[in-house]
């Protein structure tokens, strides 16, 4: 029982047979070996496998396969090409907000997903946008001090689209 | 080399690039030609006996891997030797391994396991410490209800009960912590040319070679062990992985083809080890001036159906019970009873959490008794160099408590706040203080007796250093805090030192990565080892290795317990500000400091990473995270039950160092891991109590208990 879905991405046209339960979680892991989406809780209740549809933030877990037709997903393999990654990259060094790094092409993900919305958020609006994206590690502060800087010293970076 | 005159300075960690752009392989991310999937079926049943397994026909390709399987001993190999790798005849708690399904799919391996009948015969749980306690037809343990019973003291309690005029005692329950890492437990075993290797999740490679020698009765020379990035371990990946990594190797070698098992998270939460539920009572006796002149102290720990790491958990928090206090007499007995619920064992802390809660607890009730402010108390019995520790060891350094108070009062306005018109009028607004500390290092002589830790320095003839050491990077930085200790010792740029992911075929055994021992011990060992090799710089090639010797300045007696429990010790004191939902009861945090004496920094940013990651893992432990048993079986089995601190749960977090180095770690630095969770549920417990006016008798505070101690007036 599998169907055939035509979707988009990291901005590329994607065709594939699967059945229409499979989670996109499993396809993009297993079907398409992009591992940079993790699998945390399966639940939909850590983040770990947080992708963009159509820009915005999801958990690829809780996805079938039948919901993908016609979205554009970006993952951290298509995202990780953009200047905004980048810039979201530098001040994530510079905030040290990575240790074991399992939550962190989730968080990466969720900020991009709130500084596209909200390029310029508060520290509210910050905590708010990784509320659904656990981290066991850093104890946040220093994830949410990136995502802030990255929003201070980004420029126009979130005023232009980024091509995915 | 400019980098070298200060250490402290933060530098880009080793693993940054790999692990932000999501292309660190995680263990789940590898794949094998014809690579097999393994799932565990897991015991439904707290304590019963096996009377039989019916399984479905198995299609081609599929398998089951069981007791039967194992070559060697199932035995896991860990101080006592109570456990089987899989349960053979009898299960003891709920989510114990009993088999495998092996196969190349994991839809079908889901369909077979649901297919899988076990018929048991029940008996009678042994539920909690209390039913422990009791007499028991058929112990879980030998024949006791412990698995290990240890008292210690020092001075004469008998003589200061006789002296004193009167006494002050408290009773403090603490319950689980499941350590939640993001990445569950996983591995990987591949057999070819006739040895193992098994690849995955992990903080200790050489207990895993122990463990695979152990269970497949094969020479160390035939297992190949290789740590992969690891998502996350904090204690639970110390011991448990010996079970999926044997259960991997078991499915390899049955089905001589790469085996992949990744717990999911339900089985990882009601199957791995978790912090130990304890009951701490503590009595301290006061003479007619007020003095506290002895403490007799009463610990009971519930450490499950297994051993594990029980005893050792149970000696730190029997050490760690006297606090920082010099009281001269003091009596500890501590228990740790067998249950019939999952293991107990190690978690950041390792047994301090517990009893700093319940030490800082009394401190203050017993300041509220005598009517005293509560640091001025604590200031009294501050311990100091020279000072004589619980064991009757020697504090030979600088003890900076006096310093590190002072200063958290000062950041945090705790005394002013304290006496304020708004803690006064307000009743459901409070601060908490506590402080602490923690040993770094095995406990007493075990860094000797146990692990005699090596290190392997080898220069290349490019002037490259590479670190051959065990130690494991999980998240907390090993990977460039030791690279650092190195580049630094021998006075070369950082990027000429190279360290990969432990593997036992090229790594001396230096340890396992707990205990706040790997700055300290293995940082140590290869800061000594790296200045061997500076002398002998302008040798082309060379290797050099540099082994473990107990201190000559340290002494221990590991069945009295006599002498110094810790090589070294660091320091801390935290506040936290809160004010409760009169109607909800929900606690929200309105400050949170904290100060620490580590020594020396050796990485400012991933010590600030190690000190707010800390902290928020025990504002879990002393608030949000509830982990109870109902008849042996966890309730909150996934992070919808079992809540963790989101981003939203944590307030700005203002922490400063005390420097303070000594020459027993390298460039003056000590352990933190721990001790930055150690000290927040007491402050946030005591907290809530000065909020509401109700003394506080446990964790976590839900705002369920919350209500509980308002209505019970």
């Amino acid at each position: 029982m599998s169907d055939t879905i035509n979707f988009r991405l990291n901005g590329e046209a994607v065709r594939l047979t699967v059945p229409p339960l499979k989670r996109l979680v499993d396809i993009l892991r297993d079907d398409l070996n992009l591992t940079g989406t993790k699998e945390g809780c399966g639940e939909g209740q850590c983040g770990a496998c947080s992708v963009l549809v159509d820009g915005r933030l999801a958990n690829s877990c809780l996805i079938p396969a039948a919901l993908l037709a016609g979205r554009s997903i970006v993952t951290i393999e298509g995202y990780r090409n953009s200047a905004r990654f980048d810039h979201l990259k530098a001040c994530f060094e510079k905030a040290g907000a990575l240790q074991c790094g399992f939550c962190t092409p989730g968080m990466i993900l969720a900020a991009e997903a709130l500084l596209c919305q909200n390029p310029k958020p508060t520290q509210a609006d910050v905590r708010v946008a990784l509320a659904g994206n656990l981290c066991r590690c850093t104890g946040y502060n220093m994830i949410v001090e990136a995502v802030l800087l990255a929003a201070r010293e980004g420029g126009k970076l979130w005023s232009q689209p980024t091509g995915l | 080399m400019k980098d070298s005159e200060n250490i402290s300075k933060a530098i880009k960690r080793s693993d940054f690039d790999d692990k932000i752009e999501g292309r660190a392989q995680y263990c789940a991310d590898l794949r094998y030609e014809e690579m097999l999937y393994a799932k565990t079926l897991r015991s439904e049943k707290a304590r019963a006996r096996i009377i039989s397994v019916e399984t479905p026909p198995l299609p081609a390709g599929y398998c089951i891997v069981d007791y039967h399987d194992i070559p060697g001993r199932n035995i896991v190999p860990i101080i006592y030797e109570d456990q089987p790798f899989l349960a053979q005849d009898r299960v003891n708690y709920i989510g114990e391994p009993i088999l495998l399904v092996v196969g190349p799919d994991k839809q079908i391996i889901l369909d077979l396991l649901s297919k899988i009948r076990v018929s048991y015969e029940e008996l009678k749980p042994i539920l909690d410490i209390t039913q422990a306690e009791r007499p028991q037809e058929e112990y879980i343990f030998e024949n006791k209800p412990c698995f290990v019973e240890y008292a210690y003291g020092k001075g004469n309690i008998e003589k200061a009960i006789e002296n004193s005029s009167f006494f002050i005692e408290d009773e403090f329950r603490t319950g689980y912590q499941e350590q939640a890492y993001l990445e569950t437990q996983a591995m990987i075993a591949v057999y070819e040319e006739e040895r193992l290797t098994v690849r995955g999740s992990m903080q200790c490679p050489f207990y895993l070679i122990d463990a695979l020698t152990q269970a497949l009765g094969w020479p160390k020379e035939r297992i190949r062990v290789i740590q992969l990035p690891t998502g996350g371990g904090f204690g639970g990946k110390e011991d448990y992985p010996m079970l999926p990594a044997v259960h991997a190797a078991l499915a390899a070698l049955k089905t001589q083809r790469p085996v992949q098992l990744v717990l999911d998270r339900q089985e990882d939460i009601i199957g791995s080890t978790k912090r130990h539920p304890a009951i701490i009572r503590i009595r301290s006796y006061l003479d007619n001036q007020n003095n506290i002149t002895g403490r007799e102290i009463d610990i009971k720990t519930d450490a499950g159906a297994y051993a594990g790491l029980s005893s050792v958990v149970l000696q730190r928090m029997m050490f760690s019970v006297a606090g920082v206090y010099n009281v001269e007499n003091l009596h500890v007995l501590a228990k740790a009873y067998a249950t019939n619920k999952v293991v107990s064992g190690a978690f950041r802390g390792f047994g301090g959490p517990q009893a700093f809660f319940a030490i800082e607890m009394h401190m203050e009730n017993i300041a509220r008794k005598l009517n005293l402010d509560s640091l001025e108390l604590k200031r009294k019995y501050f311990l100091r160099q020279g000072d004589t520790s619980s064991t009757g060891g020697l504090y030979q350094y600088e003890i900076k408590l006096a310093e590190i108070t002072a200063k958290i009062d000062d950041l945090s306005g705790y005394s002013r706040k304290v006496n304020s018109p708004t803690a006064k009028n307000n009743s459901l607004y409070g601060l908490g203080c506590s402080v602490f500390y923690h040993g770094c290092g095995f406990t007493g002589s075990n860094e000797q007796d146990q692990i005699k830790a090596k290190v392997l320095l080898k220069k290349y003839r490019d002037n490259s250093v590479q670190i051959f050491v065990s130690s494991t990077e999980i998240g907390q930085g090993a990977q460039t805090t030791l690279r650092k200790i190195v580049a630094h010792t021998l006075e070369i740029p950082l990027e000429q030192v190279k360290q990969d992911y432990p593997d036992t075929d090229y790594c001396p055994d230096s340890g396992p990565t707990v205990a706040s021992r790997t700055i300290l011990i293995v940082g140590k060992l290869l800061h000594d080892c790296a200045l061997k090799l500076k002398e002998r710089w302008s040798e082309e090639e060379t290797e050099i290795c540099q082994e473990y010797q107990y201190p000559e300045d340290l002494s221990w007696d590991k069945d009295k317990f006599q002498g110094d429990a810790y090589h070294d010790y660091s320091w801390g004191a935290n506040v936290l500000e809160v004010e409760i939902d009169p109607l909800t009861y929900a606690i929200n945090i309105l400050g949170i400091w904290a100060v620490y004496d580590i020594g020396t920094p050796i990485d400012e940013k991933i010590v600030r990473g190690q000190i707010e990651g800390g902290i928020v893992q025990g504002l879990g432990y002393g608030g949000l995270e509830v982990l109870t048993a109902e008849k042996g079986s966890l309730r909150q089995n996934n992070f919808a039950g079992y809540m963790i601190p989101t981003a939203l749960d944590v307030p700005d977090i203002v922490s400063e160092l005390v420097w303070n180095p000594n020459e027993k770690g390298p460039f003056g630095a000590r352990g933190l891991g721990e001790l930055a969770l150690i000290g927040v549920a007491p402050a946030l417990a005591l907290a809530v109590q000065n909020a509401l006016g109700r003394q506080v008798k446990q964790i976590p505070l839900t705002p369920e208990y919350i209500m509980e101690l308002m209505q019970n007036v």
